[in-house]
């Protein structure tokens, strides 16, 4: 008889809020997550926009503290597009600085971070073992795949790379493009370099409707993000039996502690999948949950637990 | 600089040969390559052959192995990178860090180019790149002013190749998922964007409305020509704002800016457009090599005469220039 060794149940993890929110918001939102939310690691940071940093700064020091003290590990994110001195010069006293473990979101931090610990975040391009494999061995200790990854990807990754925590991302509207361009600010008249901020006016995103009314992206500033909430949670023991150590989910202006009970909730088998996406649409009223990248579909569609059992 | 030049057929490719190109650019006939349409693309038996044509003529090949390999699929490209190699490539052009390690390792003397894919938009992430795969060349995202490229080539080691003319993303390329939220299908795993198999057109009215997928992409009244779905240059409701939510149907046109760009230390101009016709090619490839060569004053005739040859005879500078933003 040979004895099956199943794999440890998976965590969950916090994203960086990718949406610009006022310092007090953006600091209340992080203390509640360190008093409430069942989450084992939060990464923090301005991921997004290099304009918006001033906006959290002076908050950082005490969340950090705060989330420590709970118990959870906390990392920091680094931009996701790095173009302008400036912006490597963030990056640059990120890596110096930084007694904290930073997320990848571009490959300047990969050049400044070789052969020290990091996790790499989703918007990094992992899409086979042999990436992630190259990244381990520059210091990679765990990696968030792409969203766009579809299951049997995450299977063979996970598969090919034993000693790596790999993360999926399985709340929130999709990180799916960023530009140099700002169209957030182009859609009120305005230009990047003269934004006046105006980001800030759509915490969740501002939602981009096709000529025929249909909801079909959101902007955020630099980023575009899917209309769509991407949910796994029909998917979440099949994911776990991959050996997926982490579930990411990504702040949303929503009550981001229940979103994490929720998860937890069926993580732990307490809440059946079915039963917890009623909740989570309760708590997250009025967008469309998707989960097609994870079944290799379209990104935007919602494959049913049934639907998603006959595909497979 | 050098003129490096598109072909997705063996007949562009001698077209763009003879029409002076220093470099060719092409792709294998599988989703190996970013420009995985129907009917374009090599076999290797014609790239054995326009390989020769082209060194006969003193010109190089660049092969693009640009689309990130799947898990479980990787030999396609392993066979890709490989059979390149055998064939004589000049370059590889890649984007995946899993095949660029894989090239490394296998084939040590293949000279290796970053594509635009790779998204290395600072000195830093080409250090990187260089480091880690030993690569001669970056194709620089286009999300840089020319003034960052000149502030970036004086801290890299490593050849500098930009995008010139032809298509243009408004995103940062290969960090797009934009057509797979609407289609299934992605540039980074397919090779495709906004792909012609999920375009539809349907007529409404007086109106000729563009769909991609189950999307609206734009709608064209009576008299306005229809033009292609790519997503991210459809018309769009943002509040109370219809309009290019992302940017104008229009393609990049950088040749006003050939001076500012070889003083910024570009070794090469790319042209995009591999889904492109032979005719098509052979007159912006001539077009350009005489551009390139041509005094100040013979040079805005020629300028404008690639403008007539752009999408939509519309151009911009894009990113190159800082108001773009």
């Amino acid at each position: 008889m040979t004895l099956s060794t199943s794999p440890s149940k998976p965590v969950l993890s916090l994203g960086p809020v990718y949406y610009l929110w006022d310092g007090p918001k953006w600091r209340d939102f992080y203390f509640r997550v360190a008093d409430e939310a069942p989450i084992a690691h939060v990464t923090i940071g301005e991921a997004v926009c290099s304009k918006r940093l001033h906006f959290i700064e002076p908050h950082v020091g005490e969340v950090i503290e705060r989330l420590e003290n709970a118990g959870k590990q906390v990392s920091l994110a680094s931009l996701a597009l790095v173009t302008l001195e400036r912006e490597s010069q963030l990056v640059r006293g990120l890596v110096r600085d930084s007694a904290h473990s930073i997320e990848v979101n571009d490959l300047s931090a990969l050049h400044l971070l070789a052969g020290k610990p990091h996790s790499i975040g989703p918007l990094v391009n992992v899409y086979n073992g042999a990436t992630a494999r190259l990244l381990a061995s520059r210091g990679a200790t765990s990696i968030c795949l792409p969203p766009e990854l579809p299951m049997g990807s995450v299977r063979g990754i996970v598969d090919e790379n034993p000693g790596v925590d790999f993360e999926v991302f399985a709340f929130g509207r999709v990180p799916l493009a960023i530009s140099a361009r700002c169209a957030h600010a182009r859609s009120k008249g305005l230009i990047k370099d003269n934004c006046q901020f105006i980001c800030g006016e759509d915490p969740d995103g501002l939602t981009v409707e096709t000529l025929d009314s249909q909801p079909f992206l959101a902007l955020n500033g630099v980023q575009t993000m899917s209309h769509t909430c991407q949910a796994l949670l029909q998917e979440l023991p099949e994911l776990a039996a991959a050996g997926v150590s982490r579930i990411r989910l990504s702040p949303q202006d929503c009550d981001m502690a229940a979103v994490a009970h929720i998860f937890d909730d069926v993580i732990a088998g307490r809440r059946s999948p079915r039963e917890a996406q009623a909740t989570l649409a309760g708590i997250y009223p009025n967008r469309p949950f998707s989960n097609g990248f994870h079944h290799g579909q379209t990104g935007a569609t919602w494959i049913s637990a049934e639907a998603g059992a006959e595909a497979r | 600089m050098e003129l490096i030049c598109p072909a997705g057929t063996p007949a562009a490719f001698r077209e763009a040969v003879d029409a002076g190109a220093d470099a060719v650019y092409c792709g294998f006939r599988d989703e190996t390559n970013a420009r995985n349409f129907p009917g374009l693309n090599f076999s290797r038996d014609e790239l054995r052959t326009a390989i020769a044509y082209a060194r006969g003529r003193k010109v190089m090949t660049f092969v693009a192995i640009n689309t990130f390999m799947r898990a479980g699929q990787e030999g396609l490209w392993h066979q890709a990178v490989d059979d390149a190699a055998a064939l004589g490539a000049d370059a590889v052009i890649l984007a995946d860090f899993g095949l660029m390690a894989y090239t490394v390792e296998r084939h040590p003397k293949q000279r290796l180019h970053v594509s635009v894919q790779a998204s290395a938009s600072n000195a830093d992430a080409v250090r990187f790149l260089v480091e880690a795969f030993a690569a001669k060349r970056v194709v620089l995202p286009r999300t840089l002013t020319i003034a960052d490229i000149a502030r970036l080539a004086k801290q890299i080691d490593c050849e500098i190749e930009v995008f010139a003319f032809g298509g243009l993303c408004v995103m940062a390329e290969g960090r797009c998922s934009l057509s797979s939220y609407a289609t299934g299908k992605s540039p980074n795993m397919n090779g495709v964007c906004s792909p012609a198999s999920h375009v539809r057109y349907r007529p409404d009215g007086r109106d000729l409305v563009s769909e991609l997928g189950d999307y609206t992409i734009n709608r064209f009244p009576a008299g306005e020509a229809a033009g292609y779905p790519t997503l991210c240059k459809g018309r769009f409701d943002i509040a109370e704002e219809r309009g290019y939510a992302f940017e104008d149907p229009v393609s990049l046109d950088v040749m006003d800016h050939i001076e500012a760009l070889r003083a910024a230390g570009v070794s090469a101009l790319k042209i995009e457009g591999r889904q492109r016709g032979k005719a098509y090619v052979a007159e912006v490839v001539s077009v350009m090599r005489r551009a390139l060569t041509a005094g100040a004053t013979e040079r805005p005739a020629l300028v404008s005469r690639l403008k007539a040859l752009s999408e939509g005879q519309k151009t911009t500078t894009g990113a190159y220039e800082k108001r773009w933003r």
